[in-house]
């Protein structure tokens, strides 16, 4: 099986509100990052390109046809798209290059929001016949989660403020996040319910932006000669969309995910999880069986910026970082998607 | 009664989402420009083509584009299509002109009407002129221009099309 | 580059999507509209409320339907102390995991209630059954708690 080298990674500010930028307006600036990271053009100078986005988070038709506009697509190029977080694009483009058909690969993940209401366009990703025409939000299906959660004993109100207060302490670090700063547990508990039993800190505040990517073979980034991290596993599982069926109270696809992406072979330093709420990052943290020598969302995770799309991606390129930078050489990224932790992607980053 | 004892085999499941868009960066200084009854252009710092109305990117390039040009109200057809459907909700007659137009200094069509012309005599490579709504009714919009009619200019060639100077046809 | 001034404009977007429902799906909501409601047993057995196409387990074609109660237990809840415009009920309510009497798996609708304490896990809902049926999720307008905790 090909090694994967993740060779650059960008990420934008966590806006509530992107005001008058377009899809392209904010793709581009990440492109450009991450081509002079490598000392790249444009999109002609890689093998394969593929992103994640929704166009019902904005309302906009063929969206993500107007994001093509970022990457210099003339003469014509080698492009996919999913219609889903951009991390899921990666393993697209992945596939690509273990199949022999790429040796480079841009990956993008984008989403604007702020255009409508999310919970109730989310709400309509559900079973068309039981649940859509109820107009089901997506707060609500967690809350219920967390009160399953809650009643069996398995964390405690507290347990959640906590996972949000070290998720804005490590936000104050991060120079993307849209929340961050000192918050005591008690005054987090101090504030009355939101959808009971969640309370609004409990939920990831949903921003406009994007994220974006280079991964290629090893031999590739040695050729453009810039630091690389490995992807030494990945996997993702999807659960049933019958949530009466499920577990609710664990994440037996992360679990899944884990063992086959190789998790336990090797000490786990950092690990950045998808957790839209807060009491999700329990379960994950469970679900990938990690310990105390682990340092979890040491960016503040999506707890402190959610940007829908992107998020996903920016978990394995905040591992990446750390990794490319010195900090920790063996780390986990997790990412998400579907109502209450359905389908789940844990991919293991490790120094080359 | 027949309905009430029928198997229900379909049901009518609409979804009425509601959003508030918001134009991009460069559409936003386009459509202020228009406001004003200015056309403006934007041109690729790298292969110099010039888009109206902007969206911020040389498509080819993949690059910002940031320098603003101002173009004239004249141009080319550059292909058209006679349509003889109504457009729902829209008070224009059938049959109608629909062409893609480049403007003088640009270098990629937009879609717009086509009027005050024969529609039996139009033709790729023909010239037209903007017909301007009266000033008192423009808005943030494209419409502000009513429709292109013809002008009296030679007909420009195919391989010239989209490749003219501000300066517009010499004929 | 200056900032331009940023240009919006509220619309709303409309599928007007009509679905076929497939023999099972179909049959439960003709049960529905008949003001019964029916589930369908899984391959281990469990009865499945709403009915399944397939096992999420073992993909087998599921058949055998069973009429289950319209009465049942909440498994899971949440309040909902201020509906969305595009919530089923326009005052504070909850959302629920309702498991029905002879069903295994919670089914989600909404129960409506005059505030959060009469909300409980393990307290018995009825169904609420809508003026006109017709064949749809929300011919079940809402549950509501059932009368006297201790009536079954």
């Amino acid at each position: 099986m090909k090694d994967i080298a993740i060779v650059a990674f960008s990420q934008s500010d966590c806006l509530a509100r992107a005001g008058a930028a377009n899809e392209v307006e904010l793709i581009m600036p990440q492109l450009r990052a991450v081509f002079s990271q490598v000392g790249l053009n444009n999109a002609q100078d890689v093998d394969f390109v593929c992103s994640g986005s929704c166009d019902y988070l904005q309302g906009a038709a063929f969206a993500f046809v107007a994001g093509v506009d970022a990457l210099g697509a003339v003469p014509p190029i080698k492009e996919s798209h999913v219609e889903m977080d951009a991390a899921w694009a990666l393993y697209e483009s992945i596939l690509k290059i273990r199949m022999g058909q790429a040796d480079s690969a841009l990956i993008y993940g984008f989403g604007k929001s702020s255009s409508g209401e999310l919970p109730i366009v989310l709400s309509q990703q559900l079973d068309p016949y039981y649940l859509a025409p109820l107009w089901v939000d997506t707060v609500s299906l967690a809350a219920m989660q967390a009160r399953m959660l809650l009643e069996k004993e398995l964390i405690t109100e507290r347990a959640m403020a906590q996972v949000v207060a070290r998720a804005r302490m490590h936000g104050r670090n991060n120079p993307h996040a849209q929340l961050g700063g000192e918050v005591s547990v008690d005054e987090l508990l101090a504030a009355p319910t939101f959808v009971s039993p969640l309370r609004e800190s409990d939920c990831a505040p949903v921003a406009d932006g994007a994220a974006a990517m280079i991964i290629c073979t090893p031999d590739k980034a040695r050729e453009w000669g810039v630091p690389y991290a490995l992807i030494s596993g990945i996997d993702h599982r999807i659960e049933t969309h019958n949530l009466g069926m499920r577990d609710l109270t664990d994440s037996v696809s992360t679990r899944l995910a884990a063992q086959t992406a190789g998790v336990s072979r090797g000490p786990v330093e950092v690990a950045e999880v998808y957790a839209p709420f807060s009491h999700q990052e329990i379960i994950l943290g469970r679900a990938l069986g990690l310990g105390d020598e682990t340092v979890i969302n040491p960016s503040g995770g999506v707890m402190v910026g959610n940007l829908m799309m992107a998020s996903g991606l920016s978990r394995l390129g905040e591992v990446f970082r750390r990794i490319v930078s010195g900090e920790v050489s063996r780390g986990v990224a997790h990412a998400t998607s579907g109502p209450c932790l359905q389908h789940n992607l844990v991919a293991v980053l490790e120094s080359a | 009664m027949s309905e009430d004892t029928a198997a229900v085999t379909r049901i009518e499941t609409p979804i009425y989402l509601k959003y508030n868009f918001t134009a991009g960066s460069a559409p936003a200084r386009f459509l202020a420009r228009i406001r004003e009854g200015v056309l403006t252009g934007q041109r690729c710092p790298r292969c110099a083509n010039v888009y109206i109305p902007p969206r911020g990117s040389c498509p080819a390039c993949g690059v910002a584009t940031e320098e603003e040009v101002v173009l004239p109200d004249k141009g080319t057809v550059q292909s058209f299509t006679v349509v003889a459907i109504p457009i729902p909700n829209n008070p224009i007659k059938p049959p109608f002109v629909i062409a893609n137009l480049v403007l003088d200094g640009a270098n990629l069509s937009f879609i717009h009407l086509m009027s005050e012309c024969e529609n039996s005599e139009v033709r790729i490579g023909q010239r037209v002129q903007a017909v301007w709504k009266p000033s008192s009714e423009w808005t943030h919009a494209m419409d502000n221009i009513r429709y292109f009619k013809s002008i009296d200019e030679p007909d420009v060639p195919i391989e010239k099309i989209g490749k003219l100077p501000l300066s517009g046809w010499e004929g | 580059m200056a900032q331009p001034e940023v240009l919006s404009q509220a619309f709303e977007l409309g599928f007007t999507y009509t679905r076929s429902t497939g023999p099972v799906v179909g049959k439960f909501l003709t049960g529905l509209r008949d003001r019964t409601i029916s589930g369908i047993k899984a391959s281990d057995g469990r009865v499945i409320v709403p009915p399944m196409e397939y096992d999420p387990q073992t993909a087998a074609a599921l058949t055998e339907f069973v009429e289950v109660g319209q009465q049942g237990e909440i498994v899971s809840w949440c309040w909902v102390k201020q509906p969305r415009a595009a919530h089923p009920i326009q005052q504070p309510f909850a959302w629920a995991m309702i498991r029905l009497d002879g069903a295994d798996v919670a089914m989600i609708h909404c129960v409506v209630a005059d505030a959060e304490e009469q909300l409980f896990t393990g307290a018995r809902v009825s169904a609420v059954w809508a003026d006109e049926t017709r064949g749809y999720i929300t011919d079940i307008r809402c549950f509501e708690i059932a009368g006297g905790q201790d009536s079954e």
